[in-house]
């Protein structure tokens, strides 16, 4: 039994302590922007942020999420898009996409630490493993996200969750 | 496409809320014979299920996206082909996933419904291009019809910009949704309506961003691990971990005991030898949560059958390709004569180039919801192949396949490894014992340990030279397990068919060339892996043609120009013909020879290597930059070129090029599949460390061919090229050849 506030509301989780955070968001909270890509600590598609910073969630038990507060992919932008989502956009960094959410969080949260990232900078803090191989894009994104940041030129759109995604 | 067979072709109708709605279709493209005749006869139900266009009277323009989106683009390029010839704005356009259509004719035969459904080979743009232009042309020609007739205008004084119609003379406009009612009861126009012409395209040839974007980055895009059905269990799956094993004995009292268990089922494996249906035997715990059927799982005791591949390592495997090349393998293309060549030769060298088996990991693991009925099912899959899942259930369920819905969501990657239907197998059988939709979830480990592999294969090349330098001789010869080991209908002496491509360079660029194969044996399970046999072959050659240059003394962009020659068509009659031509390919190494300054000198340790590739109907080629010190490796810049044809999306034939250089980098790195004991020994990220982002060149480049050319795929071309650029350019650095992938750690000491 676990007790946090998810995404700014109070969840409260009934099943045993040790369960990952991931599947208590996915199976039970009904939040599936943040992905399983390998139960284990290695690739960050699970990432979520857990008192603002990056934690990833496959191995992180709910029973220690007790009163802290938790957010997901679903609620990192509030109604508007998160500089990084605005810059993830704009870069057209996805390919699959499947990384993408992680790569967003876990990006969303160092670089309120490190405002002006340098190359060496991203290499070190964006760990997060893509398949598709969008590192690329995402080198530019994270620039373009720190700008965003900077300026605070982040245009408020909220996205059309409709039919589209089929 | 001939007046007569339009009306199979093309099919009009209203939708729900009374618009335009058009389907097409192919003729003479039959899917398969139908086993079963009884059943249910008749299409698809649903209001967006057997259209690819769709105007409501509203003025919402909806295109279905035919093909599965698995990172390639397609589910933003082929909806881009149709607004096009539609003439509507792109902004305007909602884009749709289709659900598998397939249709059955008088005779029980399957077709397509509209276009081919699988995505694979690199066939999505290429195979829809026509039909796609076609479908949106006579949507837009039925909507000027009923603008016209309700006008009292001629046709000719009528045009479209963006989803208006528009007459001139009289300043009258109106949107397409106007005319959508009126359109969907007119007879489709007999003739084909005229397409554009390229220089008409607004939308074909612009960059246009993926269309999910937003839905991506907030979470909201459904991938095959978000599909849910109501009622639905979650299935895990313990499987042999040895090919062909059986389940001798298991004890699954204390999985039943674990909170959330509802039931622990077996799961039949293939027949060995037998084309697969799951992949393993297991035994599946089904639960009311992921994470139960996972602690379920571990909670069971079970004894395997090892079965007849027990003793099989990633050495013995080596061992039999070794023993094998030491007599001559089946001859599989034998121009000229290649021993007169070797005879005769001034010069002539020799090499062994080995691939290991490499395992897809997809993003996403795999998944699946099915639910198998009385009477009908439902499945809902991340799949590159929905009539290849509608085919599996219909095998092991016997229901019709017109009663058999298949979903396609975004898939977490693909690669090939999503063109198999086993996963959907597996939830079909779990679903049968117990009754209910069943969401299948693999994890991680069970995708490492559990794959239709790239096939590893040992490689040896032998060329002559003469005085003058000119190759006069070329044999490759090639031990592997191919990936037909295991299917219908493929004989023992066609397995090479699948693993070497004898109309591949060089051959007809010399006389003298040979190939020969030798089947391997393998208990390893193997299939389509991004670039089939591409990988492996343009590995072997264009190192091998690095290895000659640097023997003669030659520039290595110069020597392979010089064996390419003048532009000219030769035949090629394998998948990506039928034609290829050695002056497109000589033109994408010349572009990216001259964007990355070839033939500059660089300081010592860092080296320049290049090398192209024809794969699938595609020109690619690659220099690669690297600095190599104390046995470490850096990559610093990798500039690509492409011919793919005509473009329809700039932004995501880049996309692919950056796609081919990054998987291109992390396999030919450190990604390998090895056994011991009869068991894959990876298991998870640490032990096949897929490359991350401190892995990847800071300068990426490309550079597109314009090109008159018909559009080919662009999802595969990309890849092959790469690791010989890498390795080439290691050679460059510090001089030591790499003959062996993954690169692992053979640059330390
Ligand atoms: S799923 Fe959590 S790090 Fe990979
Ligand atoms: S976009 Fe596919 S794994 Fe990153």
């Amino acid at each position: 039994m676990a007790t946090f506030v998810l995404n700014g509301e109070a969840f409260e989780f009934d099943g045993a302590d040790d369960t990952p955070l991931l599947w208590v968001l996915r199976d039970h909270a009904g939040l599936k922007g943040t992905k399983y890509g390998c139960g284990a600590g290695h690739c960050g598609a699970c990432a979520v942020h857990v008192d603002g910073r990056a934690r990833r969630a496959c191995i992180t038990p709910v029973g220690a999420m007790a009163g802290k507060q938790v957010t997901t992919i679903e609620g990192l932008g509030g109604d508007a898009l998160h500089p990084v989502q605005q810059a993830w956009i704009e870069e057209d960094v996805a390919q699959c996409g499947y990384c993408q959410t992680g790569q967003i969080m876990n990006a969303a949260d160092w670089l309120q630490r490190v405002p002006n990232p340098s190359d060496d900078d991203i290499e070190k803090y964006q760990t997060n493993l893509c398949r598709c191989g969008t590192y690329a894009r995402v080198r530019k994104a994270i620039m373009r996200a720190a700008e965003l940041s900077r300026d605070g030129a982040v245009a408020v759109v909220v996205p059309d969750t409709g039919e589209a995604t089929s | 496409m001939t007046a007569l067979n339009r009306r199979h072709f093309l099919k009009a109708g209203a939708t729900l809320a009374g618009g335009l709605a058009l389907g097409v279709s192919l003729p003479g493209r039959v899917e398969e014979k139908a086993p079963d005749l009884s059943g249910r006869v008749g299409e698809p139900s649903g209001p967006h299920l057997a259209y690819l266009v769709r105007i409501e009277p509203d003025g919402q323009v909806v295109i279905g996206a035919p093909s599965s989106e698995m990172g390639q683009g397609v589910k933003t390029s082929l909806p881009m082909i149709v607004a096009d010839e539609l003439d509507v704005a792109w902004d305007d356009v909602r884009v749709e996933q289709m659900p598998l259509g397939i249709k059955r004719d008088s005779e029980g035969n399957l077709s397509w419904l509209h276009v081919s459904q699988g995505a694979g080979g690199s066939t999505s743009v290429s195979e829809g291009w026509q039909p796609l232009r076609e479908a949106g042309a006579t949507a837009r020609a039925l909507l000027l019809q009923a603008a016209s007739e309700r006008w009292g205008v001629s046709l000719e004084s009528l045009s479209t910009e963006r989803g208006v119609v528009f007459h001139a003379d009289s300043g009258r406009r109106g949107r397409y949704g106007d005319f959508a009612a009126a359109a969907a009861a007119l007879p489709l126009p007999e003739a084909p309506p005229a397409l554009k012409s390229a220089d008409q395209f607004r939308i074909i040839g612009r960059p246009q961003a993926v269309v999910d974007a937003a839905e991506i980055v907030t979470g909201q895009a459904e991938f095959g691990i978000d599909a849910e059905l109501p009622g639905q269990v979650y299935a895990s799956i313990e499987r042999c971990p040895y090919h062909d094993g059986t389940i001798t004995r298991f004890d699954d009292k204390a999985a039943r005991r674990v909170p959330g268990v509802i039931d622990v089922v077996t799961v039949e494996g293939p027949a060995p030898g037998e084309p697969f249906t799951a992949l393993a035997a297991g035994i599946a715990v089904v639960a009311d949560s992921t994470w139960a059927a996972l602690q379920g799982r571990k909670a069971l005791t079970v004894e395997w059958n090892p079965g007849p591949h027990a003793a099989e390592s990633t050495a013995s495997l080596r061992r039999q390709m070794q023993d094998a090349m030491q007599q001559p393998g089946q001859v599989v293309l034998d121009d000229g004569n290649v021993d007169a060549a070797f005879d005769a030769a001034a010069d002539s060298l020799e090499a062994e180039y080995f691939v290991p088996y490499a395992s897809h990991a997809p993003m996403e693991p795999q998944c699946c919801v099915v639910d198998i009925r009385e009477d009908s099912a439902v499945v809902i899959a991340p799949t590159q192949n929905p009539s290849g899942a509608s085919r599996m259930v219909n095998r092991l369920t016997g229901l019709d396949r017109m009663a058999i819905e298949v979903h396609v969501t975004r898939l977490g990657g693909g690669f090939g490894r999503r063109l198999t239907v086993d996963y959907v197998a597996e939830a079909t059988q779990v679903s049968m014992a117990v009754k209910r939709p069943v969401k299948l979830q693999w994890t991680r480990e069970d995708d490492l340990k559990h794959d239709f592999y790239r096939p590893c294969g040992l490689h040896r090349l032998r060329a002559s030279l003469a005085a003058d330098g000119q190759l006069t001789g070329w044999r490759h010869q090639l031990a592997s397990p191919s990936k037909y080991y295991r299917r219908a209908n493929v004989e023992a002496d066609k397995m090479w068919t699948a693993e070497l491509y004898p109309d591949d360079p060089p051959r007809r660029l010399l006389r003298n060339v040979q190939l020969q194969y030798y089947s391997m044996d393998s208990g390893v399970p193997r299939g389509s892996w991004r670039a089939p046999a591409h990988y492996a072959n343009a590995f072997a050659v264009q190192s091998f043609i690095d290895e000659l240059a640097h023997r003669r003394g030659e520039d290595p962009l110069a020597f392979q120009l010089k064996l390419l020659g003048e532009p000219r068509d030769l035949p090629y009659e394998q998948h990506g013909g039928p034609v290829f031509n050695p002056g497109r390919l000589a033109a994408v190494l010349k572009l990216a020879a001259a964007k990355a300054d070839w033939g500059e000198r660089l300081p010592a340790g860092r080296g320049r290597g290049i090398a192209g590739h024809f794969t699938f109907g595609g020109y690619a080629a690659y220099v690669v930059d690297v600095t190599v010190s104390d046995g470490s490796l850096r990559i610093d810049r990798v500039v690509g070129a492409i011919d793919c044809g005509l473009v329809v999306n700039p932004n995501h034939v880049i996309a692919q090029m950056e796609s081919g250089i990054h998987d291109g980098i992390s396999t030919a790195l450190r990604l390998e599949i090895t056994l011991e004991a009869g068991r894959v020994q990876q298991d998870n990220f640490h032990h096949y460390p897929l490359a991350g982002l401190r892995d990847a060149p800071r300068e990426v480049e490309n550079y597109i061919v314009d090109s008159p050319h018909p559009p080919s795929g662009v999802g595969e071309p990309p890849i092959s090229p790469l690791a010989p650029a890498l390795t080439n350019a290691i050679f460059a650095a510090n001089g030591r050849r790499i003959r062996e992938l993954p690169i692992a750690d053979q640059l330390m000491g």
